[in-house]
C-alpha cells in the first residue's frame, strides 16, 4: 500500500505562500518602512460577540449533494455546532424487500446508492449467493469485478465533479462527466441502461458480454488516464484548492474507526483498512493493485486518495479484461436460473423450475449472510435473513455514507461555513444510501 | 362538480370577438422569450438528479435550450424540475419551494418516481406522485428517463409554453388546497369512492 | 520531503506465519469452524452466553441482554480480541410473531481480521430496551438511533435517541415491525395532509431554537406547543 502524500507541494499559481493562502501585503507601514499592526478598534457591544447565530442549510441546496438538513450553531462565521437531519430521502426500501423475492429486490439495490448501480447489484448477488450456497462461475467473477470497479470509476468521477464544483472549479465537472458518458456507452452496450443497471442475478448475470466490448474497454482505459492526469494538473497543486482543503474536518485514525468510517474516509486518515484486501471477495487477492493511504485525514488526502484509487481501477480492469475465462456465465442450477425457454417449453422438469422460480422465486435455506464489499463510499453490506421462504424476513442494507455523514459534527467543529461545504463534499455522500 | 373553469372557456370568448393582431404577435414574443430561456430548478433528490446533471453537461447540453443557468433559488426560477423520489418528510419542502416561485412557473415531473410514485416504492414513506402536491405540467416517464427523454419533455413544454395566450387569466391562478374548498375530499368519502378498485391503504391488493 | 509514518495496517495483529486473507471459497451451510471469540466470551462471561452458533462461516452469539455493555466493552477493550469496528446495529422481528425479536451488532477487529455477530433476543411482551454501546463506539450515534425509529427498540444510555429517518411528529408506528403494513395504517390522503400539515419552517427543535434566542420571536401557539413539551424539530 503506497502512501501518497508529499509535505512540501510545489505550487502552480504564484503569489501564494505554502499553505495556498494569498501573500499578504502589509497595508500600513511607519516611518522605517516596516509594517505596523493595527489595533482592533474597542468592541462597543460586547454582547454581540455572545451571540451565536443558528444557520439552515437545506434541504434543498446546491451544495448538500441531495437533500440533507444542516443546522449550524455559529459564532460569527465559525461553527460552533452542526445538528444533521437526514431521512428526506428515505424510502422504505428494508420494508420493500420484505415483499420481494430476491431477484426483485435488485432494481433496489440500484435506486439506494444510485453513482454505484453496478457495484450494488454484485454486492447484493454475492450475499444472496452466499445464503443460497451457490458458487459462481470463472467468467462470472471476472465480469463482475469488471463491474465493480467500472462502477467505482464513475462514483469517484461524480464525487470529484461535484466537489471542484462546491469548491468553486466548474471545468472539471464537465470533464468527469464526459467520462461517465464514455463509461456510460460500454454499460448501455453490455447491460442495456445507463445508470440504474439491475444486472446481476442470483446465481449469475443477466447476459453475457457483446462481440468487441473488451475491446471497447481496452481503447476507453487507455483514454482515461489521461484524463485523470488532466484534471490532477488542475486541480491538485492548485493554490485555491490546497488552501481550501488542506487541514480541514481532520479525523485521526483512532476516532475514523471508533466512528465507524470506511472507504477513503478512513484509509485517508490513516487506517489502511480495504475490504478488497481484507476480506476478499471475488478473488480480488489475485489481482496486483495498491491501496492508497493518506496520512493527514483532512480534505485533500481524501481527494488524494479517490484521485489514486481511480488510476488503481484502471489497473485492475486492464488485468481483469486480459484474465477474461471463457465459461458459462450463470450457474447450471435451475432452481435459481431460470432455464433457457426453448426447453421450458417443451421439457417438462424445466416447465416446473420455471414456473416455481417465475411464481414463487428461488427459496434459500434458512440462514443469514452478510457479506461486506468495498463500494467506492466505504464498506458496505447487505444483511439478509431467511426464513426459508422465496422472500427474505430481513433485509438490511449496511450504509456507508450514513455511517460516514454521522461523524460530520465532529468533523466541521470550529471551521468556518464555507470549510463546511468542503467537509461535507469530502464525505462522498449519497442520500439514497443514507436514508434508504 | 366545483372544479374550476376550464380554461378554454376564457379562450372561447375571446376567439368569438377575434384576436387583434398586436394581441398574437406581443404573445407570440413573450412566450417566445418564456420558452426558450426556461431558467430550471432542479429539485433533484435522488437518480434522476445525476440524469439531470448529465443532461446538463456537456455530451446533451441543456445550454442549447436557454437552460443553462440553473437557479437553485426558487425566486429566479422558471421551471421546477422535480427529479427523483419524493418521501412524505420532502413534500412540505416541495410545498414551499413551489409557493416560492414566482408566476409565471412550470412543472417538469423527471422520472416515474415524481410522476407517479413508482410501482417499486409504493409504500408509507412515497408521495404517490409529485402532482398530489404542485400542480405538474408535463410528466416524464422513466426509470431514470434517458437525458434525450429529458429533451423531449423539455420541448413538449416549451410547446405549451408557446401556445399560452396572455388574455387568458386562468393560466396564472395558484390555489391553495382548503379543507374547506369543494376540491378537498375527506378521507371516508375517498374509501367509498374507490371501493370497486381498492386504494393503497386495503393490503389485501396483489396479495401483498 | 516526506515524513515516514506508519499506517495503521488491518491484520497487524496476526502472526507473521498466518495464511494471507483470500476470499472464501465452498463454505458449509452449517458447521463451519467458529471465530476464536467466541470460546474465549464463553469462558469470560459464561452465564451470559446463551448460544453459539456458525451458519455461512460466520459466528453468532447470542448473550443475555443484561450484560451487553459489559461484553460489548470487553471485546473492544480486552488486548486479545480488539473489536475496534462496529459495521451495524440493527434488528430482526420474524414473520412469526411470537419469536422474539433480535438485536443484532456486527463487529469486525481489524487487528485480527475477524468478523462476530451479537444478538441480544428481546422477548415479546418484555419492555423493548437494550443497552447502548455508544460509549464504547461512537459509529452506533446513527445506527442506534435508526433501530430506534424502525423498530421502537430504546437503547438506554444514548445521548440523544430520537427519530432519524421518519419525521418526530410520526404518528402511524414503527414502519419495520411486521404489524406495520407495507403502505402504512392511514391512507394516502391522510398521510398526505399530515405531511403537508407540517410547516417546513417551524421545524427547530427547542435545543436550536435556545441557540438562536429566537423562541420569542415565535407564533403564540408554537410557544404554547414547544412549552408543553411537544418535539417540533426531527
Amino acid at each position: 500500500m503506497a502512501t501518497k502524500r508529499t509535505l512540501e507541494v510545489e505550487l502552480s499559481t504564484t503569489g501564494m505562500d505554502a499553505q495556498g493562502r494569498p501573500q499578504r501585503v502589509p497595508l500600513v507601514v511607519d516611518d522605517g518602512g516596516s509594517p505596523v499592526a493595527l489595533e482592533a478598534p474597542p468592541a462597543i457591544e460586547p454582547d454581540l460577540a455572545g451571540e451565536h447565530m443558528l444557520i439552515n442549510i437545506g434541504p434543498q441546496h446546491p451544495a448538500t449533494h441531495g437533500v440533507l438538513r444542516l443546522v449550524l450553531e455559529l459564532d460569527g462565521e465559525t461553527v460552533v455546532r452542526c445538528i444533521p437531519h437526514i431521512g428526506y430521502l428515505h424510502c422504505g426500501f428494508e420494508k420493500s424487500g420484505e415483499y420481494r423475492q430476491y431477484n426483485q429486490i435488485i432494481p433496489y439495490t440500484d435506486r439506494e446508492d444510485y453513482l454505484n448501480s453496478p457495484g450494488n447489484n454484485v454486492a447484493f448477488a454475492l450475499g444472496a449467493e452466499r445464503l443460497f450456497g451457490i458458487e459462481i462461475t470463472e467468467r462470472c467473477k471476472v465480469l463482475r469485478v469488471i463491474l465493480c470497479e467500472l462502477s467505482r470509476i464513475i462514483s469517484h468521477l461524480v464525487w470529484l465533479g461535484t466537489t471542484c464544483i462546491d469548491i468553486g472549479a466548474f471545468t472539471p465537472f464537465l470533464w468527469s462527466f464526459e467520462q461517465r458518458e464514455k463509461v456510460y456507452v460500454l454499460f448501455e452496450k453490455w447491460i442495456g441502461a445507463r445508470l440504474t443497471t439491475t444486472f446481476t442475478r442470483v446465481g449469475g448475470l443477466g447476459a453475457d458480454i457483446p462481440d468487441g466490448w473488451t475491446d471497447d474497454l481496452k481503447s476507453f482505459l487507455t483514454a482515461f488516464p489521461k484524463v485523470v492526469d488532466e484534471i490532477d494538473r488542475v486541480v491538485t497543486k492548485n493554490g485555491i484548492w490546497v488552501g481550501r482543503t488542506i487541514g480541514l474536518g481532520v479525523m485521526t485514525a483512532e476516532e475514523a474507526i471508533n466512528h465507524g468510517l470506511s472507504g477513503p474516509m478512513v484509509r485517508a486518515s490513516g487506517v489502511a483498512y480495504d475490504v478488497r484486501k481484507d476480506f476478499p471477495y471475488l478473488d480480488y487477492e489475485t489481482y496486483d493493485f495498491d491501496v492508497p493511504v493518506g496520512t493527514n485525514g483532512d480534505v485533500y488526502d481524501r481527494y488524494l486518495v479517490r484521485m489514486e484509487e481511480l488510476r488503481q481501477s484502471v489497473r485492475i480492469l486492464e488485468q481483469a479484461s486480459a484474465r477474461l475465462p471463457e465459461g458459462p456465465i450463470n450457474v447450471k442450477d435451475h432452481r435459481v436460473i431460470l432455464p433457457p425457454k426453448s426447453k421450458a417449453t417443451s421439457d417438462m422438469e424445466s416447465m416446473i423450475h420455471h414456473f416455481k422460480q417465475v411464481m414463487e422465486g428461488p427459496r434459500p435455506p434458512l440462514g443469514e449472510v452478510y457479506v461486506p464489499v468495498e463500494s467506492p463510499k466505504g464498506e458496505k453490506g447487505y444483511y439478509m435473513v431467511s426464513d426459508g421462504t422465496s422472500k427474505p424476513v430481513r433485509w438490511r442494507i449496511r450504509p456507508p455514507a450514513f455511517v460516514n455523514l454521522s461523524a460530520i459534527p465532529k468533523m466541521v467543529e470550529g471551521h468556518l461555513l464555507s470549510d463546511v461545504i468542503a467537509i461535507n463534499a469530502s464525505i462522498d455522500i449519497v442520500m439514497g444510501e443514507i436514508d434508504r | 362538480m366545483g372544479l374550476s373553469r376550464r380554461p378554454d372557456a376564457a379562450l372561447a370568448q375571446l376567439s368569438s370577438g377575434g384576436d387583434p393582431w398586436v394581441t398574437t404577435r406581443l404573445d407570440f414574443v413573450v412566450n417566445w422569450a418564456r420558452a426558450n430561456s426556461l431558467w430550471p430548478m432542479p429539485f433533484g433528490t435522488a437518480c434522476c438528479a445525476i440524469e439531470f446533471m448529465a443532461t446538463a453537461a456537456s455530451r446533451f447540453d441543456l445550454a442549447r435550450f436557454g437552460m443553462e443557468r440553473q437557479s437553485f433559488s426558487p425566486r429566479q426560477a422558471d421551471v421546477l424540475i422535480c427529479a427523483g423520489r419524493v418521501p412524505f418528510k420532502l413534500a412540505p419542502v416541495l410545498r414551499r419551494i413551489w409557493q416560492q416561485m414566482p408566476q409565471p412557473k412550470w412543472c417538469i415531473s423527471m422520472g416515474s418516481c415524481a410522476s407517479s410514485g413508482n410501482g417499486i416504492f409504493d409504500n408509507y414513506a412515497v408521495v404517490q406522485g409529485i402532482d398530489t402536491i404542485i400542480p405538474v405540467d408535463v410528466y416524464v416517464p422513466g426509470c431514470p428517463p434517458r437525458p434525450e427523454g429529458l429533451l423531449y419533455g423539455i420541448m413538449l413544454l416549451q410547446k405549451k409554453v408557446m401556445n399560452e395566450r396572455a388574455a387568458d387569466k386562468s393560466l396564472r391562478n395558484e390555489m391553495e388546497p382548503d379543507p374547506r374548498s369543494q376540491l378537498y375530499i375527506p378521507p371516508p368519502v375517498i374509501d367509498e369512492i374507490s371501493e370497486p378498485f381498492g386504494n393503497s391503504v386495503h393490503q389485501t391488493r396483489s396479495g401483498l | 520531503m516526506s515524513t515516514s509514518f506508519t499506517p495503521v495496517v488491518a491484520g497487524s495483529a496476526l502472526p507473521a506465519d498466518a495464511p494471507a486473507a483470500a476470499t472464501p471459497k465452498s463454505i458449509s451451510h452449517r458447521g463451519g469452524s467458529p471465530n476464536p471469540t467466541a470460546a474465549a466470551l464463553q469462558a469470560r462471561f459464561p452465564n451470559s452466553v446463551r448460544s453459539v452458533t456458525v451458519v455461512w462461516g460466520e459466528t453468532t452469539v447470542i448473550v443475555d441482554r443484561g450484560q451487553l455493555l459489559e461484553t460489548v466493552r470487553w471485546l473492544h477493550d480486552d488486548p486479545s480480541q480488539r473489536y475496534d469496528f462496529l459495521a451495524d446495529v440493527t434488528a430482526v422481528e420474524f414473520r412469526d410473531l411470537e419469536q422474539p425479536i433480535e438485536v443484532v451488532w456486527h463487529l469486525r477487529s481489524l487487528p485480527y481480521r475477524r468478523f462476530l455477530r451479537l444478538k441480544v433476543l428481546l422477548e415479546k411482551g418484555t419492555p423493548l430496551e437494550v443497552a447502548s454501546v455508544w460509549s464504547v463506539y461512537k459509529s452506533a450515534d446513527w445506527l442506534e438511533r435508526e433501530c430506534y425509529d424502525m423498530f421502537g427498540i430504546r437503547f438506554t444510555g444514548h445521548p440523544d435517541l430520537r427519530r432519524l429517518l421518519m419525521w418526530e411528529q410520526y404518528k402511524e408506528g414503527y414502519p419495520l415491525r411486521k404489524d406495520f403494513p407495507l403502505r402504512g395504517r392511514f391512507s394516502r390522503s391522510e398521510q398526505l395532509r399530515q405531511a403537508l400539515a407540517a410547516n417546513p419552517e417551524a421545524r427547530y427543535s427547542k435545543e436550536e431554537l435556545t441557540i438562536a434566542q429566537a423562541f420569542e420571536d415565535l407564533p403564540d401557539d408554537m410557544r404554547r406547543r414547544l412549552s408543553a413539551g411537544e418535539k417540533t424539530g426531527e
